[in-house]
């Protein structure tokens, strides 16, 4: 109904705004408003009167209502729950939110997501790329990783690399299958965040992999051809061209991933690494303040998570340039 | 009209059990335009991607400027070059897409100036320069920092062959650079194709645009099931066409 000034100006001119009278909700009664597109409907039974003219009611949704007070009141409840039951034990919580031994546990939590983010991201993309390669042998090597990696679980690879010196006590630098020049002890090369690390690494970029290839095989195929018409080399066609526009559909799935990563690092508490969830569990096995400290925990998970999110909001907006008609381009990531 | 400069000989290629290019020769001369006309399915586009080894050819060879396209003769032996190899002899080669397949992320000018900074590592002021004055002549000079999504057809077809004449090709191939284009675009994209044409650029323009391959073409060809059925000037290709196929071609489309 918006008829802007590009329309041609109606002759004989007509009254303006004829249809924008009171009512019409949101409808600015701006009388310089050209009509000239809107037809004119007229009621059959009494020929001539303009309906444009007539006053719009709003569907009613009476239903929507009832769901609406029903959902509410049950809202009210819960609140009023966290605020007066005092199973909930907020002074408890309020205590231990800062406590500098909960600092510190969140501040490996973090340490642990951005190592296993960089390990699983950095081979992730070496094994995407490895399994989009014409070579069957390095397509088929990469699948069998993910094969593996996606097929054990994770706390089973952690507890398997917390134990790795019971299987391999030392490991040699030399010729394969000939004479060692020096050796290191496995119990010093791999600690227990070693372990963890490793762990998380390894078993998220399987999960990476996949991420990354189902990015580029987004990529419309015209524009590899484009490049590779343009003999533009390839190692810059994957970054320059391919990959960008690869981290558009990558994105949304990588940060879920890192945020699933995130809070399973708690998982990594069955090798005694201090991390956030562990830390609780040592705090209330001492004083046996449970929910309190569960809810330190997860109120430090939720803060963390939701600032991820709002990361994840920005760098999609970087990479949303050039993906749509708005000026500017990136503005919306949408 | 000058030496020979694409050549030809004997291409077939199938896919899977599909022959689609049986035997076909094609010589085209520098400054020279061939416009290659021919139903659906009849393999033209096959062909001119065979030209910058986007498609490999299984028999026959290509060559464009004396220089064999994809392979390097040792004796009697040709040994396939390796993709770094095939990406330079392509900067050799430039190539309009149907669907012109500009870079969403990069402006205009970047899109422009890619090539000839990386592939033929152009320092950088000198490309945006000579980039600003190829897209003047395709009469885009305002547009150069828009992004391809918000131009039109023509204007993103427009600004490809300025993509693609950055690289001061020996040849220029068109992949029916029209049929994406509403008709009222469909002008302005011919009307640059003709500027080069006029300027001895050596082209060859697969197209359904019977008027244009009349206005502009030193030779038409034209092929069915694979093979070239008829080449020669316009004047007799399409007005006094000999095979029954090419008339009955001409029939349908004028």
């Amino acid at each position: 109904m918006h008829v802007t000034s590009s329309a041609p100006a109606p002759f004989p001119p007509r009254p303006p705004a004829a249809f924008a009278t009171a009512g019409m909700a949101g409808f600015p009664k701006d009388s310089t408003m050209s009509v000239s597109a809107q037809p004119r409907l007229r009621a059959p039974d009494d020929g001539g009167d303009d309906l444009s003219k007539l006053r719009v009611v709003p569907a009613r949704h009476p239903w929507r209502w009832v769901g609406i007070v029903a959902v509410l009141v049950l809202l009210a409840q819960f609140v009023n729950g966290l605020a007066t039951n005092p199973g909930w034990d907020w002074p408890t919580f309020a205590r231990y939110f800062t406590a500098e031994s909960i600092l510190r546990a969140v501040g490996l939590t973090l340490e642990l997501t951005a190592y296993g983010t960089a390990i699983g991201f950095a081979l992730g993309i070496v094994l995407a790329l490895m399994r989009l390669s014409h070579s069957r042998f390095l397509s088929g090597v990469s699948w069998a990783y993910i094969w593996a990696f996606r097929s054990i679980p994770l706390i089973v690879q952690l507890l398997f690399w917390f134990n790795i010196s019971y299987l391999y006590q030392e490991l040699d630098f030399g010729i394969p299958f000939g004479p060692s020049f020096f050796g290191i002890d496995t119990k010093d090369l791999i600690s227990p965040m070693g372990a963890a690390v490793l762990g998380l690494g390894l078993h998220q970029a399987a999960y990476a992999a996949e991420i990354v290839r189902s990015g580029i095989i987004s990529v419309d195929h015209g524009q590899l051809e484009a490049a590779a018409a343009l003999g533009i080399p390839k190692s810059r066609q994957l970054r320059r061209i391919i990959l960008p526009q690869a981290m558009r559909s990558i994105l949304p799935n990588a940060a879920n991933e890192v945020i699933s990563l995130f809070k399973g690092t708690s998982i990594v508490s069955v090798v005694a690494i201090g991390e956030l969830f562990y830390q609780v569990q040592v705090i209330y096995g001492r004083n046996a303040r449970v929910v309190a400290l569960l809810m330190v925990a997860t109120v430090w998970y939720i803060v963390l998570t939701t600032l991820l999110s709002i990361v994840q909001h920005y760098v999609e907006k970087h990479y949303a340039k050039g993906a749509t008609r708005d000026k500017g381009g990136w503005k919306w990531a949408r | 009209m000058g030496e020979v400069m694409v050549d030809l000989r004997g291409i077939h290629k199938s896919f899977g059990t599909n022959e689609v290019l049986r035997g076909v020769d094609l010589e085209v001369r520098a400054g020279e335009v061939v416009v290659i006309l021919g139903p659906s399915g009849s393999g033209k586009s096959t062909l001119l991607r065979t030209i910058n080894h986007l498609e490999k050819v299984d028999r026959g060879y290509v060559s464009i400027d004396g220089d064999l396209v994809g392979y390097r003769r040792v004796g009697d032996k040709l040994h396939e070059l390796r993709e770094r190899e095939v990406l330079k002899q392509r900067t050799h080669i430039g190539f309009v897409f149907q669907n012109f397949n500009l870079f969403p992320r990069l402006t205009v000018l970047e899109n422009v100036v890619e090539a000839p900074i990386s592939a033929r590592r152009k320092a950088a002021p000198v490309a945006r320069a000579e980039g600003r004055a190829l897209l003047a002549r395709v009469g885009l000079a305002d547009k150069e920092d828009a992004y391809p999504r918000h131009l039109s057809g023509g204007q993103q077809q427009r600004v490809a062959i300025a993509r693609a004449l950055a690289l001061e090709p020996k040849v220029l191939l068109f992949d029916e650079p029209t049929s994406a284009l509403d008709p009222e675009l469909v002008g302005e994209v011919l009307d640059v194709v003709k500027d080069l044409a006029r300027s001895g650029t050596t082209m060859v323009v697969v197209t359904h645009e019977v008027g244009f391959a009349r206005e502009v073409a030193d030779t038409v060809v034209f092929m069915d099931g694979g093979l070239v059925v008829e080449q020669g000037p316009p004047g007799q290709v399409l007005d006094d066409p000999q095979h029954p196929r090419t008339r009955a071609f001409l029939s349908k489309v004028l």
